[in-house]
């Protein structure tokens, strides 16, 4: 054990974690109480494999064949209540995505006024201190009476979500970069778009990131809420389906991929990070 | 004597009753950083001031490059007032305040760009080029400032300043982070390159012999708050001077125990001195101190005084 480096040693613990996470739970899966005899047959026929004594709990191997089956066969169409869950995901990814891009639209430049100005620091940090602590969820009511549909909606409500970290990652950002490079750039009589694409942005870059991975890491967390509260399509909406299902296989099988897709979407912003991040 | 050139050729530059005030922290009346400072530079001269902490050289350095803007006065720079900053007069930081995201090359052409924005790219490099190898650099174009020492990270914040071509390079004191071997080879480079080119420069130092090897006049500046120019010492060693060669001329002694006797003991006491009727503000004491032989052959240290 001495010789294996510590990589080799902490993928042996983490497979041996989930083997006893896994042994765990097989063990404490609670015993089927249906009992078909004392049903009516009506609803016992409603209840099927539970009536006959079997727990709606899964086991880790169920989880896992169902897991299997998704990746075999993600894309499956077969009508609006039966969709792959590579489709659900897409459609949650692009939502995200499009509600994320508007707001990197809207919140770099904004933060860079907030940021340069004192003035406009002053003027819209009540603004942003009423806005940001609100749940983006309590926006939803107001977009789908203003906006009337309920895919932009969801958008909607991404894009606010999104904006916030954003926003003050950016003004933060801005706002400290360091004097001795603003007075470079200002006694060699660089123009104020120059000193902002040359200096500002590439000084400030490294804190906007870090407020771009927040925010794509909170409207990972907020889609999945409002896809549930919208339904039609998308894996919010796939998971609420499947617990109206009561297959909580598909649940599990859902937190599943909506975890990797997060951390998927968290290392691609980490390596963006990296790649503007500066040595001093 | 550069007092009688002033009158046939215009300095390089001119500084007229300048005076820094601010607020004070109380918030009853001003505190002056510095009051009625009067000097001038000649084109191709090397000008270094020194002073305690305090006095407001940074302030002055920045009134100079048009960073900062005065309470009083004006700055004429080859005839014109200055009014903010301009690509005739560099400035070297004292933080050599390179872009860290950027490579040696690419700090230097974002300077050379922004003088010249039409400079064809193969120009441009070469420019740069140019600069970096009169810094001793080749060979570190495309290394990033972390990864350059404290002495190379200040030869990159020279060559950027000199290769715009300035009228005149300001530098505030650009050694003062450095240790001493490396200071000591970066004063011979900049010595060597300024002879080179004519370059006009002001710098400040709170080093003496760093002031002694490299300035043709040194301004000294009583302390502050309320500081003055308390006199103008002429180098009056000879131009070809080295770091190794310095302290075997005759007058570098008297050159050097007359600064020391300033910044130890007249900078603070000196509020007497410019009291007395014979001080005029508009023109400090020239003073230059060498070697002075009396009839007996005996050899002390004596300090003619210019006409002022």
């Amino acid at each position: 054990m001495k010789s294996m480096s510590l990589k080799t040693r902490s993928i042996v613990l983490s497979i041996a974690l989930l083997f006893a996470f896994a042994g765990l739970w097989q063990l404490m899966l609670p015993e089927g109480t249906g009992s078909a005899a004392n049903m009516d047959p009506a609803y016992a026929a409603l209840m099927g494999a539970t009536a006959k004594g079997a727990s709606a709990m899964p086991g880790p191997l169920e989880v896992a064949k169902q897991i299997w089956e998704h990746v075999l066969n993600p894309f499956y169409d077969a009508g609006p209540n039966d969709k792959g869950i590579g489709i659900q995901l897409g459609y949650s990814i692009l939502r995200v995505l499009v509600g994320f891009s508007f707001a990197i639209i809207v919140a770099i430049p904004l933060g860079f006024l907030i940021g340069m100005s004192p003035l406009f620091y002053r003027a819209l940090d009540p603004f942003i201190q009423i806005l940001k602590p609100v749940s983006p969820l309590a926006w939803m009511p107001l977009a789908l009476y203003t906006i009337k549909d309920s895919i932009i909606s969801s958008v909607f409500v991404i894009f606010i979500c999104s904006v916030w970290p954003m926003l003050t990652n950016t003004a933060f950002g801005v706002a400290s970069v360091r004097k001795e490079w603003l007075n470079v750039a200002k006694t060699l009589e660089v123009g104020h778009l120059r000193t902002a694409f040359r200096v500002i942005l590439p000084a400030a870059a490294p804190t906007i990131m870090t407020g771009m991975r927040i925010s794509i890491g909170i409207a990972w967390l907020v889609i999945v809420a409002a896809e549930m509260l919208v339904g039609g399509t998308g894996i919010g909406y796939f998971v609420w389906n499947e617990w109206n299902n009561l297959s909580i296989t598909n649940v599990i099988a859902s937190i599943f991929f909506i975890g990797l897709i997060g951390m998927v979407l968290d290392m691609i912003l980490s390596a963006l990070t990296r790649f503007v991040t500066y040595a001093e | 004597m550069s007092a009688n050139t002033a009158a046939t050729s215009q300095p390089r530059i001119r500084v007229e009753g300048l005076a820094q005030r601010f607020p004070a922290p109380d918030g009853n009346g001003e505190t002056t950083v510095f009051e009625d400072i009067w000097f001038s530079v000649e084109p191709g001269e090397f000008v270094c001031l020194i002073g305690h902490s305090g006095c407001g050289k940074t302030t002055l350095l920045n009134i100079l490059a048009g960073l900062a803007t005065a309470s009083a006065g004006n700055v004429i720079v080859s005839g014109q007032e200055v009014t903010g900053t301009s690509l005739d007069r560099a400035v070297v930081f004292q933080s050599h305040a390179l872009m860290p995201w950027m490579t040696v090359m690419g700090n230097i052409a974002f300077a050379v760009s922004s003088k010249w924005p039409r400079m064809a790219k193969k120009d441009l490099h070469a420019h740069c080029q140019k600069f970096i190898d009169l810094v001793h650099l080749t060979g570190s174009e495309n290394k990033k400032p972390s990864q350059l020492s404290g002495g190379m990270k200040q030869r990159v914040g020279i060559a950027r300043a000199m290769a715009i071509e300035p009228q005149i390079m300001l530098l505030d004191e650009p050694f003062s982070a450095l240790d001493a071997l490396t200071r000591g080879s970066l004063q011979d480079e900049l010595l060597s390159i300024c002879a080179e080119t004519e370059q006009t420069v002001f710098m400040i130092t709170h080093d003496i012999d760093e002031a002694i090897l490299l300035a043709d006049k040194i301004i000294l500046m009583t302390n502050g708050p309320d500081a003055r120019i308390c006199e103008i010492v002429e180098n009056t060693l000879p131009r070809e001077r080295t770091r190794n060669n310095m302290h075997t001329q005759a007058n570098y002694y008297p050159v050097r125990n007359h600064l020391i006797e300033f910044l130890v003991n007249r900078s603070v006491g000196f509020k007497d001195e410019l009291a007395s009727p014979d001080y005029d503000p508009r023109h400090p004491p020239v003073v230059g101190p060498t070697v002075v032989t009396d009839e007996a052959g005996e050899t002390g240290t004596g300090v003619l005084r210019a006409q002022a």
